[in-house]
């Protein structure tokens, strides 16, 4: 694995919605190598035909009837809403 | 004896007698919570006037509709969801959050008749080892109060360790109930993935989670498991099969019980005392009949890397729902809407939580998804493996559950790698999504060693056997901390 540089870290960063210092981009680039690298013991294992386990346990899809039951109470709900008006909650401006 | 020291059925018999009610109970334990919580630092929240209420309302129900754990009181880690009472799994991003419904674990506790007096520390969304993670508090080790108690369920070890609660819940990702419980000398399980419903629990690694009890006893886990097993609905993940009576197991009896002791569980790093006590215990069971031999689970060492990457995969992709629009903490700092979501993110979430998520993020990105997320998923099928073959032949695997003791607060907080190795025994039964326990089976230097029974798929029943057995010849489980000197019983 080649070294995860500062770049990369505010690369990732703006993808994870994560705002960060220049600073912070090293301190976190530097932690990050250390834990990239020791993750590519997995390398020297070969996987080539080991099928991937999304799940220990056999899935099954849980479906229900599909017929409208009552939500979560609107009023309930909007008092864990910082902003909120008319019952919908307020966002900063999307389009200008 | 106190009252801290009695199990669910001696606290019963207290009730039965009349020689206690409920109401007083709850008071005594807000009494002791109050006493030791300086010290200590358990403790979230307090349910202190509901629970109150509550308990006065039980002692009106008639002893037939009773069941065994009816008007005690327990403790519940901060990840899972309780209706107004404030839930913020240690983080300042869900500072103030106050849930409209109850976990599903919240609602059996009730119909179980329990007393929930409060939500317990952990280390941010149950990241970490340590609890130094928390945004709020660090708890301490009730045995050393200047070393942790382990994470991320520290708070929930903690609180039964000094004996504030006789019972509680954590949450187990890569040994996160296992670990506090050995560095605090009380019995941990993580059962089977998908036996414990994880609806209402917030979510960290989806695939790894599972929900289990904290408690001083054998008996009064197997009990809380009990209470809190079963199929949901809710749950996509959870698994529709029977639920025995885990107190049914502990019949005393391991003659014939094989057990596999994996080589790779006292490599370096494993401290002498570790093993020592380990090999210990296992001569115990040997001497009441259980046949011990040596194994191999080859893949151990790559199970750290394994977990860390999918974990933290997972994470990065769970805790993208926390952006400060419909609950929890909010940035002052506005802008446009993607500068409030990221000075809401980076002001709300800690390092480690950051760490984990671009560690995530990173290992899904579309260079590196194939060698490191696919690679681990391809891993977790070879370590998996190595459980089945080896539960072909045994029963149940022993083996240390931390490479040391306690270590102590600050000593580690800024070196993530050493960190991670805390949990390198524990991680590969939640890889494998098997379950396991950890028990009390010595000291060093004054802190406590735990020991690790893996047992089959939904075969929590022989793990419970194996360690009563061994609790019911031993005495660790009964030793109690310096910290209970003087605070209210």
């Amino acid at each position: 694995m080649a070294k995860m540089t500062k770049e990369e870290v505010i690369e990732v960063a703006h993808l994870a919605r994560l705002a960060i210092t220049d600073e912070e981009a090293e301190h976190f680039a530097d932690q990050l190598e250390a834990i990239t690298n020791a993750m590519d013991l997995l390398s020297e294992l070969d996987t080539e035909n080991v099928e991937p386990t999304t799940h220990v346990l056999q899935m099954v899809n849980v479906l229900r009837e599909d017929k409208s039951i009552p939500g979560l109470d609107r009023d309930l709900v909007m008092k864990n809403v910082k902003e909120h008006e008319g019952g919908q909650v307020k966002v900063p401006t999307i389009l200008e | 004896m106190s009252l801290v020291e009695k199990t669910a059925a001696q606290l019963q018999e207290m009730i039965h007698t009349k020689e206690i009610t409920i109401a007083e109970m709850t008071e005594k334990a807000f009494d002791r919570i109050e006493a030791l919580e300086p010290k200590v630092d358990a403790f979230l929240a307090l349910n202190k006037e509901r629970a109150t209420q509550l308990a006065k309302e039980m002692d009106s129900v008639p002893f037939a509709e009773r069941g065994p754990l009816f008007g005690l009181p327990i403790g519940v880690k901060d990840n899972i969801v309780t209706e107004g009472l404030v839930t913020t799994a240690s983080s300042r991003i869900l500072e103030g959050f106050n849930p409209i419904y109850d976990a599903t674990v919240v609602d059996k506790l009730r119909a179980a008749g329990m007393v929930t007096v409060g939500k317990l520390n952990m280390d941010e969304f149950a990241m970490g080892s340590s609890n130094e993670n928390s945004y709020y508090k660090k708890t301490k080790n009730p045995w050393n109060l200047e070393t942790v108690p382990g994470g991320s369920s520290g708070g929930s070890a903690a609180a039964v360790a000094s004996g504030q609660v006789p019972f509680s819940l954590g949450s187990d990702t890569g040994g996160s109930i296992r670990q506090p419980a050995a560095f605090c000398g009380v019995v941990g399980m993580k059962p089977t993935y998908g036996r414990v419903s994880r609806f209402g629990l917030i979510a960290y690694a989806s695939s790894l989670d599972q929900i289990g009890p904290i408690t001083r006893t054998v008996k009064d886990n197997a009990l809380l498991l009990n209470a809190i097993s079963g199929y949901d609905d809710k749950d996509s993940t959870s698994a529709k099969v029977e639920v025995p009576d885990f107190t049914a197991a502990l019949t005393g009896d391991i003659a014939g019980l094989r057990i596999g002791v994996p080589k790779e569980y006292f490599a370096e790093g494993v401290s002498e005392a570790a093993k020592q006590a380990v090999l210990a215990a296992l001569k115990v069971l040997e001497e009441r009949g259980a046949i011990c031999e040596e194994i191999s689970l080859s893949h151990s060492k790559y199970a750290l890397a394994t977990y860390y990457i999918l974990a933290s995969s997972e994470a990065s992709s769970n805790l993208s729902r926390f952006d400060g629009i419909r609950y929890g903490y909010r940035t002052e700092k506005a802008g446009s809407l993607l500068e409030f979501y990221m000075n809401t993110r980076s002001e709300g979430f800690g390092d480690e939580v950051k760490r984990r998520i671009m560690l995530g993020t990173y290992a899904l990105s579309s260079g590196y998804y194939d060698a490191y997320y696919k690679k681990a998923q391809k891993v977790r099928t070879l370590i998996k493996k190595d459980f089945d073959d080896a539960f072909e032949k045994y029963d149940v695997i022993i083996g240390p559950t931390t490479p040391t003791p306690a270590f102590k607060i600050g000593e580690i907080i800024d070196d993530p790698l050493t960190m991670y190795a805390n949990d390198i025994l524990t991680i590969p039964v939640n890889l494998a999504g098997v379950p396991a326990i950890s028990i009390p089976c010595g000291f060093d230097n004054g802190l406590p060693l735990g020991l690790q029974i893996i047992g089959k798929h939904f075969d929590e029943e022989t793990v419970y056997r194996v360690a009563d057995v061994y609790e019911q010849a031993t005495d660790f489980h009964k030793k109690t901390p310096k910290t209970w000197e003087g605070a209210a019983q």
